[in-house]
């Protein structure tokens, strides 16, 4: 075995007050070998960004390093002097962050920020050798016409650039380590699949050591050679990536992969981890994971249990693993839980046999039609705020919502999925097309005459800490529809009704005499769905109910809203950007790029044989993690194109693998396939080669 | 009846205040969110002693509030009874021997002999020129170069043994209420405070409490024989006049703000809220009003206030109430002036606050559009207005000052800080130097900007969510 480039012993990290400190890191061992990629994985609030700052010594004020030590290719890094520090870091190693936005100086030119890390690190005082480097690093990060980008501000780059430059001034001092800390959680997944094959290419060229911190098990599945779980500050579990999925050792590790939704889980619930992460400035005595889990014994609440190691790269901390140590190659662990180990991830549902939950949809007569719907922003500029120009946020989409089945809208950040929701429910105005519920036409009702409508139509928003008002009380929050709507008047009455919602989304209905701050971020969800129920909807708008929640969180709300749509038959539009939620949850997708819907049908035939070159982009750059199931990533250079002054013709074709020459100058029209299928693309009209053109449902 | 009381327009204004002022208290002491920070601004130890000085100065003004006018000794023929013309305060019957011991001119501090050499006539016939013995101030000494020190220290340390004993009383009753209240012995809480140890900082609070009273006594027993500030020109007691000022001071840094505070609330938010032409409408009104100079302004409204009360001077029963109505208008005009800084910073914050999810669910709820304002944006805003109201507050008594200084401020019968520096400028030139009006209006005015400040310092620090958990 190579001798390890980073060696972390015992590293314990404490924040806040010395009296009842927080202890945020706990006992942290790790090894990281030159050239590898190193996944520190796990849910918000484990401490993962912690030790990346603690090996970085950048911890905030009130925090502080404990016990351990550091060594850096055989550099003690905690016992250097903080000017001695200076050097390592930038130096021989670097950090990127979570945050292109934040993480570079608004105004300093690209070429300015890159050269002061040059300088700062190579010793080249003079500006033009400063210059030539940061070219040099710019097309190593594969930033096109590099000469003209460093004289460019932070503005004029999208996320994705952006981040190469990060990555670029990461790579400035020659690093031997890069830390990289969520380093494509704010991008979309076709910039993210570019962020990480980028992130592959610099380290096999330069021979790096990475350290990828992350809560996306995708990602880790599809960069990352060795993966250690944090929970609670400590270290729960290291194993080699391939064996990890195959057979993960930890009760919670087993959680995580149990509740990914995906396809193959359709018909069933998710598995869910019940409680939150313990808080971690109580004194521990046994294991930190006890009250969540479920195969606990007396001995896990009595004894907090030793690292275990099973082999050089394989180890775990749980008792229960101990007692089946002899057999951990040969049997599974997890006989104790009643949930199913993961099977085999099966590429999804046979595509003959339509999935057995879809009903025949021409039967039905759709609760909701929208058909052409457009809303456009002006754009004022100019003393006399002239309209110089739309942003074509929403540009003519149709979707057809029907009563206990979901509608999945999928694009990427941009696309306008956020804007048609909100204009379906009339909170954005629209500016053309219609919205027919049960064939009234909405567009157009004044604010008094659309109230009826405001009882069936109800939106879940994205971020549940900014949807509720911190002012008040939970009670007084979710009767605030009844209240208007005038359906509970009183509030005895009210409040009643308070409680059997908070009986429905499963929490206490003691929560009504309390403020929101004081649930967590899953349960505000629950709150916030609660608070859309209370009118008894027939539609509900999921704006991404479930991106700014953690894995295990997320599977408690898909399971409920899941329940809720069989006990209630809501019809749901479900905005999001996840594929794998859409694939458990969703019955028909609808795919949106730059304000228009590019692909249409059911999940199952839109997922399984996508006919649009860009659902199939969009397909092949989510990170799966099962290796079977991968695609070939079909690359997708740039960006999204501002929808303010959208390409000619397709809008996809600049970005478009596959486009032809008629692709430039028209729109494709919206070519059917099927009953219930439809795509808009000159390439599907015209039969030029598509994976399966031998199916019989293309007319030609 | 010994008096009829007499409620000028300040007056009824201060009474409403007071009235919001406790509404307000009674609503923040239900709602947690009102309550917590308001909980950190007692917590501060510079809040509360911030907090006693001024309530010292609130207690003195509120007792300046207080108008009445006492009957006359005599009934007139007819048998009816008779009021005396002059308006009196709660706060002149208490110093009524300080307003009532005039001198003929100046004398500084202390003094036992005016500031100005007369000719005086001596027992055996002949005139010399000379300082003269005081009517009033040290009067009670016969010899007063001898005496006067002596004298001084002596009913200094009278009033510091009264004031004294007065705070150990209140000192005594607070731990008393406070062992009661936590069910605890007398002297474990004795200690705990002793030692720094509650939550709320007693030690600082009573601390500042012992000094504020000491203060008072000392200059109290003094004030009895002599001018402790000296006198002005008219032989009128500074130290009366700087109190009374006191009065004016808080007014025109309370009531301004409570006269602006409903435009700018309601524009403010309306404008954020609405967008459209409700914006582009109160953002022209305001930019208007901030393009005209401020002071030319308060010139135009003061000189015409002038011109009309000359005009009908028998509208007004008394000289008092001429001055309180003029400084209403003043109070009117500053807060015209001034609330649309408040007005700006409120329309950003509805700006943002109406993009926000749970303003936006109630909008899909089918919430009105008052109602989400008085439900969900003003509550939300609330932290704003507080800021804003106690980092004004120093401004605008400093303000007042300078706008009294160039005439056209309060009413010149009126007693305020600004016309006490006024009168004092041109004695700056005398030789030997006038100085004690000017230094103390200075520090009465200085006491108050600074407590309202380092107030203002902790309430914004209480109530800014970005400042949280720092």
């Amino acid at each position: 075995m190579t001798e390890p480039l980073l060696h972390v012993t015992g590293l314990t990290t404490e924040l806040g007050d010395p009296t009842r400190p927080a202890r945020v890191v706990d006992g942290l061992t790790l090894d990281i070998r030159p050239g590898e990629t190193f996944a520190l994985l796990g849910e918000s609030g484990c401490g993962k960004s912690m030790t990346a700052l603690s090996l970085m010594r950048l911890l905030p004020p009130s925090g502080r390093i404990t016990a351990g030590s550091v060594q850096l290719g055989g550099t003690e890094l905690l016992s250097l002097t903080e000017a001695e520090m200076r050097q390592v870091r930038g130096g021989r190693m670097a950090m990127i962050f979570q945050e292109p936005q934040t993480s570079l100086n608004p105004v300093l030119t690209v070429g300015t920020q890159i050269g002061e890390a040059v300088r700062l690190h190579q010793g080249e005082t003079r500006q033009r050798l400063g210059a030539e480097r940061a070219v040099e690093l710019l097309r190593a990060v594969g930033i096109p016409d590099p000469e003209q980008r460093l004289n460019e501000y932070p503005h004029q780059l999208s996320g994705g650039m952006k981040q190469r430059v990060m990555i670029a001034m990461a790579l400035a001092g020659d690093p031997r380590l890069l830390i990289a800390d969520e380093p494509t959680t704010a991008l979309d997944v076709t910039i993210q699949a570019q962020v990480l094959r980028l992130l592959k290419a610099v380290q096999s060229a330069n021979g790096l050591a990475v350290l990828l911190i992350t809560h996306d098990l995708g990602v880790v599945a599809e960069t990352a050679e060795r993966l250690a779980v944090m929970y609670a500050g400590q270290i729960v579990e290291t194993a080699p990536v391939a064996e990890f999925f195959a057979q993960p050792l930890h009760p919670y590790s087993r959680h995580l992969l149990e509740s990914l939704p995906d396809a193959g889980k359709r018909g069933r619930r998710l598995a869910v981890i019940p409680g939150r992460v313990p808080p971690l400035d109580t004194p521990f005595q046994g294991c930190r994971f006890v009250e969540r889990c479920p195969a606990a014994i007396k001995r896990c609440r009595l004894e907090a249990p030793e690292w275990r190691a099973f082999s050089d790269e394989r180890g775990v901390r749980c008792h229960l693993a101990e007692l089946d140590a002899a057999g951990v190659s040969s049997r599974p662990v997890s006989d104790r839980t009643d949930s199913p180990t993961p099977e085999p991830l099966s590429p999804t549902s046979d595509p003959n046999s339509p999935p057995s939950d879809t009903p025949t949809e021409t039967a039905q007569v759709p609760l909701l039609t929208m058909r052409g719907l457009q809303v456009h922003f002006p754009i004022h500029q100019g003393v006399l705020r002239r309209v110089v120009g739309h942003v074509r946020a929403v540009d003519g989409i149709s979707l057809d919502l029907y009563a206990g089945r979901t509608l999945a809208l999928v694009g990427e950040s941009g696309c306008g999925k956020t804007t048609a929701g909100k204009g379906l429910l009339q909170l954005v105005p629209p500016t053309g097309g219609s919205v027919r519920y049960r064939g009234q036409e909405l567009i157009g009702l004044s604010h008094r005459r659309l109230r009826p409508f405001r009882k069936d139509l109800q939106i879940v928003f994205q971020d549940p800490f900014a949807s509720m008002n911190p002012r008040m009380l939970v009670g007084d929050i979710l009767g605030e529809g009844l209240q208007a709507l005038r359906l509970a008047p009183k509030r005895a009455e009210r409040m009643r009704r308070v409680a059997e919602l908070l009986e429905l989304v499963g929490l206490d209905p003691e929560s009504a005499d309390r403020y929101p701050h004081e649930f967590s971020g899953g349960q505000r969800q629950r709150l916030c769905i609660a608070r859309a129920l209370a009118v008894e909807p027939r539609i509900l708008v999921c704006d991404e109910p479930t991106s700014a929640l953690d894995v295990s969180v997320q599977a408690q709300i898909l399971n409920l809203l899941k329940d809720l749509q069989e006990r209630l038959g809501l019809a749901y539009l479900f905005i999001t950007h996840d594929l794998s939620v859409v694939s458990y949850l969703a019955h028909e997708v609808a795919v949106m790029y730059l304000g228009r819907v590019v692909e249409h049908g059911r999940v199952a035939d839109v997922l399984d044989d996508p006919r649009h070159p860009y659902t199939r982009a969009l397909l092949s750059a989510v990170p799966v993690v099962d290796p079977e199931q991968r695609r070939q990533i079909i690359r997708l250079e740039g960006d999204m194109p501002s929808p303010r002054h959208p390409p000619s013709g397709c809008h996809f074709h600049p970005r478009c693998p596959e486009a032809i020459e008629v692709c430039r100058h028209h729109y494709p029209v919206e070519t059917r396939l099927g009953s219930t299928r439809r795509v808009c693309c000159h390439c599907v009209d015209v039969g030029v080669a598509t994976q399966t053109n031998g199916d019989s449902k293309i007319r030609s | 009846m010994p008096l009829i009381p007499v409620v000028l327009w300040t007056d009824a204004l201060v009474f409403l205040l007071l009235a919001v002022t406790a509404l307000f208290a009674v609503w923040a002491a239900r709602h947690e969110h009102l309550r917590a920070p308001w909980r950190r601004v007692v917590r501060s130890r510079i809040g509360v002693a911030t907090l006693v000085v001024l309530s010292a100065y609130a207690v003195v003004g509120l007792l300046d509030t207080v108008h009445f006018r006492l009957k006359l000794d005599r009934a007139d023929e007819s048998g009816e009874v008779r009021y005396a013309p002059e308006v009196l305060s709660l706060l002149d019957l208490a110093l009524s021997g300080l307003r009532e011991r005039q001198e003929k001119t100046y004398s500084a501090p202390f003094a036992t002999h005016l500031h100005a050499k007369e000719a005086l006539d001596q027992p055996d016939g002949t005139v010399i020129r000379d300082y003269p013995r005081l009517q009033h101030g040290g009067a009670h000494l016969a010899d007063p170069e001898r005496d006067r020190a002596w004298d001084i220290a002596w009913r200094s340390l009278i009033g510091l043994v009264q004031g004294l004993i007065l705070w150990a009383l209140l000192a005594a009753g607070l731990v008393w209420w406070l062992a009661r209240r936590h069910g605890q012995p007398f002297d474990a809480v004795r200690n705990r405070i002793l030692k720094g140890q509650t939550q709320i900082p007693w030690r600082t609070a009573l601390g500042t409490l012992g000094l504020v009273l000491v203060l008072a006594f000392v200059i109290g027993e003094l004030a009895l024989k002599y001018h402790v500030l000296g006198t002005d020109k008219v032989g009128e007691d500074v130290l009366y006049q700087a109190l009374k000022s006191i009065r004016t001071g808080l007014l025109i840094g309370t009531l301004t703000t409570l006269i602006m505070l409903p435009a700018a609330i309601l524009l403010g938010i309306m404008a954020g809220y609405f967008r459209g032409w409700i914006d582009d409408l109160i953002q022209y009104l305001y930019t208007t009003l901030n393009s005209i100079p401020g002071v030319l302004l308060i010139a135009a409204t003061i000189l015409m206030l002038q011109v009309y009360m000359s005009n009908h001077a028998d509208e007004f029963a008394s000289l008092v109430e001429r001055a309180d109505l003029r400084l209403l208008f003043l109070c009117l005009i500053l807060g015209v002036t001034s609330w649309t800084g408040l007005c700006r910073l409120l329309r950003g914050e509805a700006l943002k606050l109406r993009e926000i999810d749970y303003v936006q669910a109630a909008q899909a709820l089918g919430v009105g559009h008052f109602t989400i304002i008085a439900r969900h944006i003003l509550p939300n805003v609330m932290h704003i207005v507080l800021i804003t109201l106690v980092l004004d507050f120093s401004g605008l008594v400093l303000a007042e000052a300078v706008l009294s200084y160039v005439n056209i401020g309060v009413d010149p019968t009126m007693n305020s800080w600004g016309n006490m520096i006024n009168s004092a400028r041109l004695e700056l030139a005398r030789d030997p130097i006038v100085w004690w009006s000017l230094a103390a209006a200075f520090l009465f005015m200085f006491t108050l900007v600074l407590a309202a400040n380092l107030f203002a310092d902790v309430v914004r620090d209480a109530f800014d969510p970005r400042l949280r958990g720092v």
